[in-house]
């Protein structure tokens, strides 16, 4: 069977699906529940060592010296690393290798890795980076991405012969300009013309879970690393890299991990730490960030500032966008090359772009490295298109849903940009969030103070860009199959919370008549499991999930062609199910499966099979054109119901409805997970969390009390209001749910706020002040115009 | 049990006892994932100094199913048992904590509110869930506790899931239930 092929939306047996679709509990809940499970920090090795990191306190700036006496001097310090001792650049993306495992001449952040001691324990090793001294030579840093777009020097990342031939300027990390269509003579030629700017902040993942790592290197030469990752097999290749260790002899394995979000997706100072001071000490070695450090590790979202005009008919239907987007992408590359694409790409569903050109740029900066967070590079253009599409609606005075029905792409289309849509459940999220939410009845009519705002969005399941490229599989499994009926699944993918192994549970069982409880999983250890890519881009369900059915229908064959040559019958007969295997014309002859299992490893002998995935060739023909193809979309819409006090600015969400296409839900309660952890990380981002740093370049608040993430009691009503559009391609029909949800949240508030009080939020986070600002504006620009107050307000505010 | 002055009540359980079901998150006090339990109130161990707990009586997240089996309950405590059912724990990382507030929560009040049970777990940040299973789990605790069926989730409107408790949560001194509905889980990750 190829590597390619596709399984179809639903079971091919007549009894239809026993497991998939319900309400299971994950595979690794009750460990989690009762203590059990084991993360990285809870592992400790015989004679380990604890590691602590040196960091920057400066924003840009050479190194001139490090004195290590002292430290080494100190009793307990087992080891002691620098920069130099590791001096082989990486990157996630390896086109931008411009990270070094420790800073090697410069620092480009307050809070950059510059010196790494192993100690007896955490407190000798903290002692010892005391005593460490760092001589530096200030250069000039920058804090604005404008600044850094205008001025070339110093260069935060010195260019590359190759850049500085090809014009680059000297602190711009990426640049694309794409035109799809003549954007220009559609602007010209449209009825109407919304054009505005946009702002989004930085906000950052913030798993509660810090980083941690683990490193032990045996005498025979084999590098062991257990560590807080989402990405093992791009972590076993970096460590092979900058340790100069064969590929062979790196193990990296991803015990349970304690929440990722996109921010545990890239190779990290510390793994490659443990893991070179492990090789210096010949003792195990272990590193756990503290909370203040996984503020400085960041690779949070990439704050934009987005300028967006769309033009349309007078019926309301987009004729042409056009952005420019600036990026500010921190001091390092790490996903940036992606994201800057991203900010672009992803933005032509669900609705239908007849022309589309974005510029984007993303600049450097001497702030912590900006990467990939939940929702990657879509998430703020989608925020700043998704208000405009509102502003327009208003133009227009259509009700901003309808505007989005009108302008809905359609299944089984070609977006502006070359992207194949196949399902597309996005009309029934509309109706779904409209039904749900009282739309007709209360959007526009709800008391002054009171609103509702619509948003929509669209988003990947899965890349078929993998960061190197290669025409392998992107996703392998490996099952084996014991005697006593028990079947372990072993895959790559990273389960982070979100639950990929539950999910090779569900399906092992469902392929092979098995109950759920007799298929373990082993994931993540790149010694034991075939390669999968990891846990980004929404892609493990999907890929792992069409390579483990690849695998279960080779597997399935098996044990029917045993039982069917038992009972002498036709194959068609043999029917599996719920630990079972039945004849299904005769159902009194029936055997356990773990009979029929050994039936099968007598016919076959030992039994046990592959299965890989690898998506089809997608992308538009430009360059760039495959970076953001991905084999199905998810679509969702939210209407969010706030309520703004116009005395003190404060906005509260008091409802969310969520209804998001996941193609088929595999576990309807995880995919309601998802959808409501993600909904509410959005609107945690609109109003509370703000990841920026001070005039000097310093974190400005890099704790849990100043990053103001949720708690229970700021959570609004979440409704997870699940559309099942079953794609062609996707494992059982599924597409992705971790990611997609977040996106409308944003937009949704500040439309929200719109129908409440008649102000528009374009910049973010909606604190307090702007609120209070935009309704002093709007009050003075009312009373001295004399103009007719705007729409949404008018009529309520005499009544209030 | 010996151990620096200075250490605090996360480090004894975690380094000294080998208790790792207690996370640190941020080791000053504002996540609530190494909360336990001091003579039954939730308490945050990474603020809590060692040696100021001799003679008192802590309960970890490993402490919750030896003592509902010690007191004649079958399988994990009614509230881990909920969590699962309910889908509350995703990376599972403030859970123990979380479970062990909500532990404290249910001990102390026969019939919070949503908004009680919301305001009891404020101290306890969680990232994944968006909270909304975690109050569900909460929510069915109590329902089944008094023989209630429990609010059925926005994304189940026909069939409630969570109807009918699986066999294993059985409560101390209370009848086992006729027809097992789940079949026993292995603990597995």
């Amino acid at each position: 069977m190829s590597a390619r092929d596709v399984h179809g939306p639903g079971p091919p047996w007549p009894e239809g699906f026993r497991v998939i679709g319900q309400a299971h509990p994950k595979i690794d809940g009750i460990a989690k529940a009762t203590g059990i499970a084991l993360y990285t920090d809870d592992l400790v090795l015989p004679g380990m060592l604890h590691a602590k990191i040196l960091r920057s306190t400066r924003a840009h700036a050479r190194i001139v010296r490090i004195d290590l006496d002292a430290a080494r001097a100190l009793t307990g310090v087992h080891g002691i690393v620098t920069g130099r001792d590791m001096p082989i650049p990486y990157g996630v993306i390896p086109w931008t290798p411009d990270e070094n495992a420790l800073a090697v001449d410069k620092v480009r952040f307050i809070g950059d890795e510059v010196v790494a001691v192993a100690a007896v324990d955490e407190d000798t090793a903290n002692a010892a980076l005391k005593l460490i001294r760092v001589e530096y030579e200030d250069l000039h840093a920058f804090f604005d991405p404008e600044e850094a777009l205008h001025t070339p020097e110093p260069q935060i990342h010195e260019q590359t012969p190759e850049q500085k031939a090809k014009g680059h300027k000297g602190n711009v990390s990426k640049h694309v300009r794409l035109e799809f269509g003549d954007v220009d003579a559609a602007l010209a030629a449209s009825e109407v013309e919304v054009e505005d700017d946009y702002e989004f902040h930085g906000t950052t993942h913030t798993p509660i879970e810090p980083h941690c790592a683990l490193a032990q290197y045996a005498p025979d030469g084999v590098l062991t690393v257990w560590s807080s990752t989402q990405i093992t097999h791009y972590v076993q290749r970096t460590l092979a890299r900058v340790l100069e260790l064969p590929e062979s002899k790196v193990r990296v394995i991803q015990p349970c991990l304690g929440g990722a979000f996109g921010g545990k997706s890239d190779p990290f100072a510390l793994e490659f730490v443990v893991a070179k001071l492990a090789m210096i000490t010949g003792r195990p070695v272990k590193c756990l960030w503290t909370r203040e450090e996984v503020f400085y590790a960041h690779r949070g979202r990439h704050p934009m500032r987005m300028h967006y005009r769309t033009g349309a008919t007078r019926a309301g239907k987009i004729t042409a966008v056009d952005a420019r987007i600036l990026i500010d992408g921190g001091s390092y590359s790490s996903f940036g090359l992606v994201t800057t694409y991203y900010s672009g790409q992803l933005l032509t569903g669900p609705y239908h772009f007849p022309a589309y050109r974005f510029e984007s740029t993303r600049v450097f900066t001497n702030k912590p490295p900006c990467g990939p967070k939940r929702g990657h590079g879509s998430v703020q253009p989608r925020f700043a298109f998704e208000v405009q599409l509102d502003q327009l609606a208003e133009r227009l005075d259509v009700d901003p849903i309808e505007l989005r029905r009108r302008n809905f792409q359609g299944e089984n289309v070609a977006t502006v940009n070359g992207q194949r849509v196949t399902s597309n459940g996005f009309l029934a999220c509309l109706d779904a969030v409209e039904r749900a939410s009282g739309w007709r009845s209360r959007r526009g009519r709800l008391p002054f103070g009171h609103g509702l705002g619509i948003a929509g969005s669209m988003y990947i399941t899965g890349t078929n860009y993998p960061v190197y490229p290669n025409p392998m599989p992107q996703a392998g499994v490996q099952i084996k199959v014991d005697r006593s009926g028990l079947v372990t699944v072993f895959t790559g993918g990273n389960d982070i919370g979100q639950g990929s192994n539950s999910v090779c549970r569900f399906i092992a069982a469902e392929e092979l008549g098995l109950d759920p409880s007799d298929v373990r999983v082993v994931a993540a250890d790149t010694d034991l499991c075939p390669v999968d890519l990891g846990a980004y881009s929404s892609r493990v369900t999907f890929m792992v999930g069409n390579a483990l059915i690849d695998a279960c229908r080779k597997l399935r064959a098996k044990l029917v062609a045993a039982l069917a040559e038992s009972w002498k019958v036709e194959p068609a007969r043999v029917g599996l199910g719920l630990g079972l295997a039945y004849d299904r014309e005769d159902p009194a002859r029936k055997l356990t499966m773990r009979e029929a299992i050994q039936l099968a490893e007598t016919r076959f002998d030992t039994l046990g099979e592959t299965g890989s995935y690898n998506t089809p060739a997608l992308g538009g023909d430009y360059r760039g054109g495959t970076i953001g193809a991905s084999p199905a979309y998810s679509f969702t819409a939210h209407v969010v119901e706030v309520r703004v006090d116009p005395e003190t600015g404060r906005i509260t969400v008091e409802n969310c409805w969520i209804a998001h296409d996941c193609g088929r839900a595999l576990n309807p309660m995880l995919v309601a997970g998802q959808m409501e952890g993600s909904a509410y990380m959005g609107i945690a981002e609109a109003l509370l969390e703000d990841h920026g740093v001070n005039r000097f370049g310093l974190h400005a608040g890099p704790s849990l009390l100043d990053y103001r993430i949720p708690t229970s009691v700021d959570t609004p009503e979440l409704h997870a209001l699940i559309v099942e559009s079953l794609d062609p391609e996707g494992p059982y029909g599924a597409k992705e749910a971790g990611e997609g949800p977040l996106h409308p949240s944003i937009p949704a508030i500040s439309n929200a706020v719109f129908d409440a009080v008649g102000i528009r939020l374009k910049r973010l986070p909606f604190t307090p002040a702007k609120v209070l600002a935009a309704l002093r504006e709007r009050r003075t620009s009312e009373r001295g115009a004399g103009a007719v107050p705007a729409r949404a307000a008018r009529d309520r505010e005499g009544s209030c | 049990m010996a151990a620096p002055d200075h250490w605090t009540l996360l480090e004894v359980l975690r380094y000294r006892l080998g208790l790792t079901g207690s996370k640190q998150g941020c080791d000053k006090g504002d996540c609530g994932a190494c909360t336990v339990l001091i003579e039954g109130r939730p308490v945050l161990s990474c603020l809590t100094l060692a040696a100021r707990c001799q003679g008192l009586r802590v309960t970890t997240i490993e402490g919750l199913m030896p003592a509902h089996r010690a007191a004649g309950g079958e399988g994990a405590d009614p509230v881990q048992e909920a969590f699962d059912r309910c889908g509350a724990l995703q990376c599972g990382f403030c859970q123990p904590g979380m479970i062990l507030s909500a532990r404290a929560l249910l001990n102390e009040s026969p019939s919070p509110t949503r908004e009680e049970i919301r305001a009891a777990l404020a101290g306890n940040l969680c990232r994944c869930t968006g909270y909304t299973q975690i109050v569900q789990a909460v929510e069915l605790c109590l329902a089944e506790a008094v023989g209630a069926e429990p609010p059925a989730p926005a994304w189940a409107p026909e069939a409630n899931p969570w109807k009918t408790a699986p066999p294993k949560t059985r409560r101390p001194g209370a009848e086992k239930p006729e027809r097992p509905e789940r079949p026993e889980r292995k603990g597995e990750g």
